[in-house]
């Protein structure tokens, strides 16, 4: 450590610690599959689309994944014409 | 005017995801449109260097295969709203990774953004000759190190011959960028000299980042160096770096020996 590391305000290596403890816990939990909030986006991105014609440029998905919540945010525009559609078939 | 970038080097752990990730906020910070994409597939972290790491949706073998579009891939950063991040798939098969899937991706991306920086993975492998396959520029990062310098003219040589440009007979723009340089130990000649790196590789120089706890602790909170310690020596020199590229002439700063000063004043430490 040199001489000006003795005045510097507290280090940066527990936020490190605390964000890959995070990480991790969902890499891990997800055994080189997709883990949970990516097995949810899935199946409601297919369930939806069983019942409209989604157009994919209409859909935004947003993921935080967190240490006690992780939110999954999906935001699908629903044009009228595409109910319609899907009610017909 | 929109450039295709890659951050190669051969050699693993030199520095090209860190400066992936301080280039793309300095140039983002110009208020230019930039987009880091990672080509590491398998051992993604430019994800966790820009702190994007909770955020990651989809990834860029999602959108090569289809089942993502790129917007939905696109992770846009949180302090710079011109920056975004393509993130490398973490568990999928490498092979996913198609040279057909990755010209469209870059093809979209080169109409979206000013500034498109692929973060080459280590080696030369496939993953390697990918990143690089497409671009314009490449940025060699270069430790002052025999083995660094050795695998960037192994670099350098597929550059020359592996990239669209190259087979087109065309050349790939190409920068030395030396990193982690240690001034306590250039002075000392226990590294290699700048001159002596560019001799080899004759190349020109794009800077010269010292080696420094700024860049550590910058990754430790996932903040590029840039942003995080904006008044460092070695963000300083990633933002005169990113001003090169854009053209301008700026004055090469060599990193001074601050801590040589330091021992001097306060008497030598041990190592
Ligand atoms: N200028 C620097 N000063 C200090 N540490 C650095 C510097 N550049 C990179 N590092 C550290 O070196 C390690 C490897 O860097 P990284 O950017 O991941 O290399 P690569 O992507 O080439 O494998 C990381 O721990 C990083 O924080
Ligand atoms: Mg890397």
């Amino acid at each position: 450590m040199s001489f000006l590391g003795l005045f510097r305000r507290r280090g940066s290596a527990p936020v490190a610690r605390e964000r890959l403890q995070i990480l991790l816990a969902h890499e891990r939990s997800s055994h080189g599959q997709s883990d949970l909030l990516s097995k949810l986006r899935d199946e409601i991105l297919a369930v939806v689309a069983q019942h409209i014609a989604v157009d994919h440029d209409q859909v935004r998905v947003k993921l935080e994944r967190g240490d006690k919540v992780s939110t999954l945010d999906i935001d699908i525009e629903v044009p009228h014409s595409a109910v319609a559609l899907a009610g017909i078939r | 005017m929109n450039k295709v970038i890659v951050v190669t080097s051969g050699k693993g752990g030199v520095g090209k995801t860190t400066t992936t990730a301080a280039l793309g906020a300095a140039l983002a910070a110009t208020g230019q449109s930039v987009v880091v994409v990672d080509f590491d597939v398998g051992l993604r972290n430019l994800d966790l260097v820009m702190g994007a790491e909770r955020r990651v949706v989809y990834d860029l073998i999602n959108v090569v295969q289809g089942v993502a579009k790129l917007p939905q891939a696109l992770i846009r950063d949180k302090r710079i709203d011109t920056l975004s991040l393509l993130p490398a798939s973490q568990t999928r098969d490498k092979d996913a990774l198609t040279e057909d899937g990755v010209a469209r991706v870059i093809k979209e991306l080169r109409t979206k953004f000013d500034w498109v920086i692929c973060d080459s993975p280590a080696g030369i492998e496939r993953g390697a000759t990918l990143a690089m396959r497409f671009a314009d520029t490449a940025i060699i990062v270069t430790n002052p190190e025999v083995s660094s310098v050795r695998d960037s003219d192994r670099i350098i040589g597929l550059l020359d011959s592996k990239t669209e440009l190259a087979e087109k007979g065309e050349r790939v723009e190409k920068h030395i960028l030396i990193t982690r340089y240690d001034p306590a130990r250039a002075a000392r000649g226990e590294m290699l000299n700048i001159n002596d790196v560019l001799d080899i590789l004759s190349l020109p120089l794009l800077g010269i980042i010292p080696e420094s706890e700024e860049v550590l602790r910058a990754s430790n909170v996932g903040t590029p160096v840039t942003l995080n310690d904006p008044k460092s020596a070695a963000a300083q020199a990633y933002r005169d770096a990113a001003a090169r590229l854009r053209g301008q002439d700026v004055p090469m700063i060599v990193p001074a020996d601050r801590k040589g000063l330091l021992d001097k004043l306060f008497g030598r430490r041990a190592a």
